[in-house]
């Protein structure tokens, strides 16, 4: 599964889970309109760490980097996800 | 007149002057304090309510707000209630407080009989006859997360709660405006609200039923300067398309534990002064850091800072000031234990010159600013049958700073991966049915075994 396919399945498990409706998620869809609120995000980067090995969040390099959108969300994942393979 | 001397919170709220230029701004609507003085959000009914012990229960902030302020003084006792209790939380605190009436907004649809007088209340003004009487010392009430479900009852005062939080910023030629992601019927919220009052300045209040996005615009638009939640709060506010509205001076963190990471983040974004504070409903404002550093100077333990005695004894933090809570209500234990200081619960631990915070010592987890027992997630998952043992434990999170994780040692191993996963997922589900968004594990692991104490308690150690 590529990245892509593996965060946006998150979202979808976890709305479900909290019996949230999501909206079509499309790259420029802001974050906050999504339908998932902070503590759904919360709980998608926490599975994704577990998935994926990863938590850009919380890596120093992104620091400054604010993901408005699923979008730059994905971009974050993608990003982070490469480093680490060079790592 | 200083602040101490006055009768209320109104008459300090007049004593620190120009009201017509200072408003409180609600969801729906904003109110210039200079009305406050000849009208009413009670129908003209507080003075059915004097000497009476009284539950303020409405969903908007605003209508808590006026209510509190035509009640200080008033009342005997003032009950502040969250948005988040339920009925059932209500009766079991209208019965410990003695509640004799209910102030509500009638937005909360549940069976109040028997709970006394009700007086509806509201945002709306009208015009109200008669001098105002305010003579009594009220006791404010604030609820706390207890272990059991139910919550802890914690009386405080005006004066244990007044002026607790300050900025020294100075900003030019303008009255600053305060605002706080936290809900004024908590204590972080209320601090703020009470300082914007009594301090001479504007609150903007925020609501609980609007977006994150626009209460953030509605705190541009009102010009606030001083604002203050919990890391949680901030982080969620960097993903806000509308993160940019406000443009603070003073910003202070506090609820949970400020890491360096984002002390840095919120200076550099809003190139503002960033402190954190240390408080909790029982101790009240204990310090404020404002060095900019993550912890506290480590020199501090043993000595008193501002009006604080600070004390670090086994690694755990106690505090003992003018601001720490009074009593109890319904609970058999102290606030301020034999040394009078409140046993903060929280542990630290020194590294070079500076203490840092490492988490609860009872295990509480704090998820975006809940408190959450891993007792009450333990339980639930213990009902399941297939369940023999479960440990739940905090997990940091970047988002919310810790989220529950979860550990369950079956009765027998499912057998194929696929029966795992299957579990897992019919787990979370279990959890949902029966607890709070916040208690629900992030994840379920399952282990072949769980580590023992010698002292037959579950080992339990965090991340």
């Amino acid at each position: 599964m590529s990245i892509r396919s593996t965060v946006l399945s998150e979202f979808e498990s976890v709305a479900e889970q909290q019996n949230i409706k999501l909206a079509p998620l499309d790259d420029d869809l802001t974050l906050l309109s999504s339908g998932l609120d902070s503590l759904c995000l919360a709980v998608v980067v926490a599975r994704l760490e577990d998935k994926l090995g990863v938590d850009p969040f919380s890596a120093p390099a992104d620091q400054g980097r604010l993901p408005n959108t699923v979008g730059d969300f994905v971009q974050m994942y993608e990003e982070a996800v490469s480093r680490q393979a060079y790592r | 007149m200083q602040w101490q001397e006055c009768n209320s919170l109104w008459d300090a709220t007049r004593a620190a002057g120009a009201l017509s230029e200072r408003f409180l701004c609600g969801g729906a609507r904003a109110v210039n304090l200079a009305e406050l003085d000849r009208k009413t959000s009670l129908g003209g009914k507080a003075g059915a309510l004097r000497g009476r012990s009284v539950l303020i229960r409405t969903r908007d902030l605003l209508a808590s707000a006026l209510a509190m302020i035509e009640l200080d003084g008033m009342v005997r006792r003032m009950v502040l209630c969250p948005p988040d209790l339920n009925t059932e939380g209500l009766r079991y605190v209208a019965a410990a407080v003695e509640t004799d009436a209910i102030v509500g907004d009638g937005t909360i649809s549940e069976d109040l009989s028997g709970l006394g007088t009700f007086v509806r209340c509201g945002t709306e003004l009208e015009p109200c006859a008669g001098k105002r009487e305010e003579r009594l010392a009220s006791e404010w009430v604030l609820l706390t997360s207890g272990t059991t479900g139910t919550p802890k009852i914690v009386v405080h005062t005006l004066q244990t709660l007044g002026m607790a939080v300050d900025s020294n910023i100075a900003l030019e030629g303008r009255r600053p405006v305060w605002s706080t992601f936290f809900d004024i019927r908590r204590y972080g919220g209320l601090c703020v609200f009470l300082r914007a009052l009594m301090g001479g300045d504007s609150m903007v209040l925020s609501s609980v039923v609007e977006p994150a996005a626009s209460f953030l615009e509605r705190a541009g638009a009102c010009g606030v300067t001083h604002m203050s939640g919990t890391p949680s709060h901030w982080r969620r506010t960097f993903m806000s398309p509308t993160a940019r509205r406000i443009s603070p001076s003073y910003l202070r963190m506090s609820g949970e534990i400020a890491d360096q990471a984002i002390l840095d983040r919120l200076r550099d974004f809003y190139q503002a002064k960033v402190d954190h504070a240390f408080a909790s409903t029982e101790a009240g404002v204990g310090f404020v850091v404002n060095d900019g550093r993550a912890g506290f100077p480590a020199a501090w333990a043993g000595t008193r800072q501002g009006e604080t005695d600070i004390k670090v004894e086994d690694g755990v933090l106690r505090l003992r000031s003018r601001r720490n809570a009074l009593r109890y209500i319904g609970y058999e234990s102290h606030v301020l234990g034999p040394d009078g200081y409140v046993d903060t619960g929280d542990l630290v631990e020194l590294r070079g010159d500076r203490y840092y915070y490492l988490g609860r010592q009872d295990g509480t987890i704090n998820v975006g600013g809940s408190k959450i027992h891993p007792e009450e997630v333990e339980a639930v998952l213990q009902m399941h049958p297939k369940v023999r043992m479960a440990l739940a434990r905090a997990r940091k999170n970047s988002i919310t700073g810790g989220l529950v994780s979860a550990e369950v040692v079956l009765d027998k191993d499912p057998g194929s991966s696929q029966e795992r996963v299957k579990l897992q997922d019919e787990l979370l589900h279990f959890c949902a049915e029966r607890l709070s968004r916040y208690q629900v594990p992030a994840a379920i692991r399952i282990v072949p075994e769980l580590p023992l104490a010698t002292s037959g308690k579950i080992v339990r150690r965090g991340e």
